[in-house]
């Protein structure tokens, strides 16, 4: 730097050297900027990290230009969200910004992540990095989370009813938590404010505190190696070595690998405009109006597979699960580089890691598939939308159709397909006749079970006639409906048929 | 940089070092750190008790309020009711608003059960036809008379505490019914928890097995 002061130097550098003079923070950033990394690690891999912080900075700006206008009152909130949506200029593309450029961080840290733990970039010297990366991926989902709370939508009000939910079932104190959750004992206008200050000002806060000391961290320690096989990590050896490959064949961060991040970070932010653009704004979809009960609440995108594990936990372990599972899995994430903080770092040496990854992206990805249509759930109006396919009533009696309307008008639909629409709840009844014999129909009918409630309150004896005299019917052309074999017998007074035994005979008798 | 001091040698540091620990301004520093963490703690305390405070007033919120006439709702119905919250502010809006379902077993007997699916909370749906409550979100069943019939519900439908006055139906409101904090009494009079139990044994569910009718869709007290 030159600190003459000589008027010979255009203005614009004699303003700078004012400045630096009173700042002095070139040095760092020069210091930053230029750190050698390794040749290898100037790579696409690399650039996750720097796209999540390009987004944690367009959240932040979008965030802050929605809240010009948002009210954050649950009488008002969602008004507000609809005349950002349709009356201000342009404020439906801040509002898209905004929800996509969430949807693009999670993911994006996620990958991250994922490429940090396959890459052995959590082993020593950078363990806390990672652990401060893990509270920095909850704050995300927390985020997440409390933005879709402030949409104040129907989704919005009944996912607050599922978080109290999963709260009350603490042992002892949860009763206390879902008050304190909700700021009061109901979902109202205090929970709204109290996820305001979360969204706004608590977790927003202490995330940037944390990405800055993230980044203040990833700089000291410098960027991870490429990870090559039979590269062991040592403590006693690894700074040494790390510093012989940065110095002997690494490139300055500033322009050698920069680039790639760069091209990425404005790859992603054009990501995100685009499909703001052509997707527009989540929401807000209705009224949060909880007398509005013809509603089919879900999360967003990056919890749907909660949904579904919620779904198919069995009742009583449900409690259990959802209490510890959470508390394990974060406790994993932060002990892991304590544990596994030395040794390989390459993932040909490493399949543990590598399935774990892979189970854990295919169960990401099945749940969330099924959350997307939720077979588990009732279709709350196949009864009365949909129409029994036509060719499961011709050529029936009077009774058999009758049957069909019992079927429709009872919500067996609800549950059951027939001819491929209706709910997924329970199995599809286009060929239950081949399963079921006529006394084996009336019984699941009247009493239920299988997770089937029993509809015998619900059904006069007619009616329960005409339904399994319906389902009787339900079976494709070539498969005989199944029969109990002893209803033969009894129609053939009690002699089997090929049966070798003769009937009429005098019994001999008892010795 | 160059306006800089010049750093102090390395005897004259440790010197300074030296002179500092034992000196008059340390003990003062020790003060004054021992004043501004007392400073803290007095902030601090309303501070938690400001935090908790949605505990703290706790006694208050639950309150006996009218949802209607008894002869709204007819013997063998079940119907959808809507009240307000009894503690309530302008700028709740409509999430003031808790609907419910009152039925009527037979004249004068009322039950009045929560919305909130005893699952995660969602709003479930009275179909008459078949006499069930149906749940949108993961698919819990219920009876007519609130017991569970399927799905993830670990208990039946919570029901508020409710009794008649003067020809009107009332019912005791004001909290979202979670298995910790239940919306009413309970479901079964002949267990309801003397009003002079401490509060966390009151609001523990009390039902067990003797009045949860049936666990699976299959025993016979819920039929016709």
């Amino acid at each position: 730097m030159s600190p003459t002061m000589s008027p010979k130097r255009p203005w614009y550098q004699r303003a700078y050297d004012w400045l630096e003079r009173r700042i002095q923070i070139e040095g760092p950033i020069k210091d930053a900027a230029l750190h050698p990394v390794p040749r290898s690690t100037a790579s696409w891999w690399y650039v996750f990290g720097s796209a999540s912080l390009t987004l944690l900075i367009l959240q932040v700006v979008t965030g802050v230009l929605l809240g010009l206008v948002y009210q954050p009152t649950a009488a008002h909130a969602w008004e507000s969200l609809q005349m950002l949506n349709h009356e201000l200029p342009l404020g439906w593309f801040l509002r898209a910004m905004h929800g996509w450029g969430s949807n693009f961080m999670v993911a994006v840290v996620l990958i991250h992540m994922a490429q940090v733990f396959l890459f052995g970039a959590y082993k020593f010297p950078r363990e806390l990095t990672w652990i401060v990366g893990v509270f920095m991926l909850l704050m995300t989902l927390g985020m997440a989370f409390t933005g879709q709370v402030l949409r104040w939508d129907q989704d919005s009000y009944w996912g607050l009813g599922i978080g109290a939910s999963i709260m009350g079932r603490v042992p002892w104190i949860g009763g206390e938590l879902v008050h304190l959750l909700l700021g009061g004992p109901i979902i109202n206008g205090a929970t709204l404010t109290r996820f305001f200050a979360l969204h706004v000002f608590i977790i927003p806060g202490t995330l940037l505190a944390f990405t800055a000391l993230h980044v203040w961290m990833v700089l000291k320690l410098g960027v991870n190696e490429w990870p090559m096989p039979g590269r062991i990590v040592r403590r006693e050896t690894y700074i040494a070595e790390y510093n012989e490959l940065t110095h002997k064949d690494g490139i300055p961060f500033v322009p050698g690998a920069v680039w790639k991040d760069l091209f990425f970070s404005a790859a992603i932010l054009f990501a995100v405009a685009v499909c703001a653009a052509m997707f527009g704004p989540f929401g807000p979809k209705g009224v949060p109006d909880p007398t509005i009960i013809n509603t089919v609440p879900k999360p967003d995108f990056f919890f749907l597979w909660i949904y579904t594990v919620l779904s198919y936990l069995p009742p009583e372990m449900e409690t259990p699960f959802i209490l510890i599972v959470p508390v394990v899995a974060v406790v994993v994430l932060v002990a892991l580089p304590l544990v596994a903080g030395i040794g390989e770092k390459s993932l040909w040496r490493r399949p543990v890691a590598v399935v774990s990854v892979m189970f854990l992206a295919v169960c990401f990805g099945v749940w969330t598939h099924l959350g997307t249509y939720t077979p588990w759930s009732p279709e709350m109006s196949a009864w009365s939308g949909q129409s029994v396919p036509v060719n499961l009533l011709r050529n029936r009696t009077p009774l058999e159709r009758q049957g069909a309307n019992v079927f429709q008008g009872k919500q067996c639909r609800n549950c059951h397909a027939v001819g491929g629409r209706g709910g997924q709840r329970g199995p599809a009844l286009d060929e239950v006749a081949t399963r079921l014999t006529e006394d084996q129909l009336y019984r699941q009918v009247l009493l239920g079970g299988g997770n089937m409630p029993a509809y015998g309150s619900a059904l006069s004896p007619a009616e329960t006639t005409a339904l399994v005299q319906f389902l009787k019917t339900l079976h494709p052309p070539h498969l005989t409906p199944s029969a109990d074999a002893s209803r033969r017998v009894v129609e053939q007074v009690g002699v089997p048929p090929n049966s070798t035994v003769e009937r009429g005979g005098e019994q001999s008798p008892a010795r | 940089m160059d306006e800089k001091l010049p750093p102090p040698s390395k005897e004259e540091h440790e010197q300074r070092l030296e002179t500092d620990r034992v000196s008059r301004r340390t003990f003062l520093m020790n003060v004054g750190i021992a004043l501004n963490a007392l400073a803290a703690l007095a902030i601090a305390t309303p501070v938690v008790a400001y935090l908790l405070g949605p505990l703290l007033r706790r006694k208050e919120y639950r309150q006996w309020i009218e949802i209607g006439s008894v002869d709204d709702f007819p013997p063998g119905e079940t119907k959808l009711i809507t009240f307000t919250n009894p503690f309530s502010d302008p700028w709740d809006g409509e999430s003031a608003k808790v609907p419910a379902y009152v039925r009527s077993t037979s004249l004068g007997e009322f039950k009045v059960f929560a919305i909130n699916c005893a699952h995660l909370g969602c709003p479930v749906r009275w179909f008459a036809e078949s006499q069930l409550f149906m749940c949108p979100c993961h698919g819990g069943v219920y009876y007519a008379d609130g017991s569970r019939a399927s799905g993830p519900p670990e208990r039946g439908l919570f029901t508020y505490e409710s009794k008649v006055e003067g020809g009107k139906l009332l019912i005791k409101a004001g909290q979202l019914p979670t298995l910790r904090n239940r919306a009413g009494a309970g479901p079964c009079p002949s267990l309801t928890a003397p009003p002079n139990e401490p509060k966390l044994v009151a609001r523990i569910e009390q039902c067990r097995p003797p009045c949860r009718p049936s666990d699976r869709g299959t025993s016979a007290p819920t039929i016709g």
